[in-house]
């Protein structure tokens, strides 16, 4: 199951100009590749989450960089890029009774797309995940 | 390590220490009415004349003393002795006008390091500490006055002022400070940068307590400074007009000790000038009772506080104020309702999720005033949930209400965007032009 699981990262920032040049900055500098970005954004202040191929190494360098930084566990899902793909997962959650906290999704180059999200109860959701043979993407496949 | 400096007159019997008082308070009136073209015309237009004074009762009689008075008579024109008897000047920054200078005797120098050496050894700093002065040096009190102090008793004195943090901790390390003295805020930056660079004041330094002042600071700021820190916190109170800082409380943290034989405090309505019983809070006056160069008769600090004349647990007979709550000039009026930053930071201070750096902001928006806390997001509360964020900037806001009786905004920003300051800490940014 660990190797199912991906540490997200999550930064707090205000909502103010150049917050984001900043971050980004950081993670150019230290050669840390994002391979899917959101923001939130909630008034005056913001947060954004990001799945990178070296997570660790991101959180400490935005960490000493002065940031509010945290890693969050997430799931990555493969889903096909066709239509009904995104149902077919919400399906297998909502059925199950797992409730989603947020997710963002992605369509590539492939006729993949991949969904990342947030549940309350992430062994149970890989579970069930897992026997509706949903695949589901690593750490090892972001890097 | 004595328990008290000097025990006789820590320990007076309030009747005597009255007496004490009375005669010290009747040479007084007629020393400055003798000294002092300014307190002789003070007093004659008053109708005072210094025969009036019998008795401490009689203090009420006695014009008031402010500081626009030090201003109007910039620089020396409030001082009883000529400049060749001046062994020291301090000077206060002038930001609304003229600044104010105040001056010392060798006396005064002397008596001064003695309510200090006094305050220090109720708190159990003496021969074998090693007290790093974080207050600024120079003009300002602060520095110089810890420092002698501290020689006073025979404790190693680190003139480190203010600022240059890593160096502060370099030393404190290297030296084994046992005790620092600076801004509450202050401490709290150190506390940062140490713990960023890897290093715990609790466990790595020998510090075992801290001597804060300069700035008001709430119980509920203590508790954690004490809890994060291990250091045992002491309140210090005393401004540049009556010396400097004078005076701490003892090592039971109920009240700060005012040396009576040196002092005579009273506490009034701000409004009307009455005197106070005790235990109601109102303003705060202080008669200087042996000062030589610059004495002040019933001088208005302008600090809110109530005194006890209870004895102390620890055994000192003379009265305390209470922690300072505030000033009569920070209080400030939001939407018609009085607000002191003091109370503020008691309600953010009891929220565990809040950090130790805050500041408010009041605006004017169009003909209604706005308050705005911004209170800085730390790893420890950062959930990435919004929801957790939002409930946080709800809980912060309903808290300030309940207290204030006031809805402000809150803000979460982030860590180290709110300014760090090494000496007094600015906690109201107030952008209203009135």
């Amino acid at each position: 199951m660990e190797n199912k699981l991906i540490k997200q990262i999550s930064i707090f920032a205000e909502n103010k100009p150049g917050r984001l040049e900043e971050i980004t900055e950081r993670l150019k500098t230290a050669d840390i590749n994002i391979r899917a970005f959101t923001i939130a954004e909630a008034g005056d202040f913001g947060v954004l989450r990001m799945v990178v191929d070296k997570p660790d190494k991101a959180h400490d360098v935005l960490h000493d960089a002065g940031f509010t930084v945290s890693e969050t566990e997430v799931l990555g899902v493969e889903i096909s890029d066709s239509p009904g793909g995104l149902h077919e997962i919400a399906t297998v959650l909502g059925s199950n009774n797992i409730n989603v906290d947020y997710a963002y999704a992605f369509a590539t180059a492939t006729e993949k797309a991949l969904l990342i999200i947030r549940v309350d109860n992430i062994s149970n959701a890989i579970n069930v995940l897992q026997g509706a043979s949903v695949a589901l993407i690593g750490l090892d496949d972001v890097k | 390590m004595p328990e008290y400096w000097d025990p006789l007159i820590e320990r007076m019997p309030a009747d005597e220490l009255k007496k004490v008082q009375e005669d010290k308070l009747k040479n007084l009136v007629r020393y400055v009415y003798d000294h002092s073209p300014f307190y002789r015309k003070r007093f004659d237009e008053a109708g005072v004349s210094p025969d009036d004074i019998q008795s401490l009762k009689d203090v009420k009689k006695l014009p008031f003393t402010v500081k626009q008075d030090l201003r109007d008579t910039y620089p020396t024109g409030m001082f009883c002795v000529p400049q060749s008897m001046v062994v020291r000047y301090h000077a206060s920054s002038g930001t609304t006008g003229k600044p104010t200078v105040v001056g010392y005797t060798e006396n005064d120098v002397k008596e001064w390091s003695t309510s200090l050496a006094r305050g220090l050894t109720s708190i159990g700093v003496g021969r074998g500490d090693v007290v790093q002065v974080g207050y600024g040096y120079g003009l300002f009190t602060g520095g110089l006055g810890l420092h002698y102090g501290t020689e006073m008793v025979g404790a190693s004195a680190i003139p480190t002022s203010s600022g240059n943090t890593e160096r502060q901790i370099e030393l404190m390390q290297d030296l084994g400070s046992t005790a620092i003295a600076c801004t509450p805020s202050y401490f709290l930056h150190i506390n940062e940068v140490a713990n960023k660079n890897g290093i715990s004041i609790k466990d790595d330094t020998n510090l075992k307590c801290g001597i804060f002042g300069a700035e008001p600071w709430s119980e509920e700021m203590r508790r954690r400074m004490e809890e994060q820190t291990g250091v045992k916190a002491y309140d210090i109170f005393g401004t540049s007009e009556i010396s400097g800082p004078l005076f701490t409380e003892c090592t039971y943290q109920d009240g700060i000790h005012i040396w009576a034989d040196q002092f005579l405090i009273e506490v009034i309505d701000p409004k009307t000038g009455e005197q106070l019983p005790d235990g109601e809070r109102g303003e705060l006056v202080v008669t200087t009772l042996v000062k030589e160069a610059l004495p002040l008769i019933r001088y208005r600090i302008g600090d809110l506080t109530i005194i006890n004349s209870e004895p102390c647990k620890c055994g000192r007979t003379h009265p305390r104020i209470m922690r300072i709550l505030g000033r009569t000039d920070d209080m400030i009026i939001v939407r018609g309702i009085n607000v002191f930053p003091g109370q503020v930071e008691s309600v953010l201070m009891d929220i565990p999720e809040v950090a130790e750096h805050y500041q408010l902001i009041v605006e004017r928006e169009g003909e209604l005033d706005s308050l705005t806390v911004q209170v800085e997001v730390t790893k420890d509360v950062f959930s990435d949930k919004i929801s957790d964020l939002m409930k946080l900037e709800k809980k912060v806001g309903k808290a300030l209400h309940t207290v204030l009786n006031i809805t402000g905004k809150v803000e979460l920003v982030e860590p180290g965007t709110i300014p760090r300051s090494m000496g007094k800490a600015q906690r109201v940014i107030d952008k209203r032009n009135i």
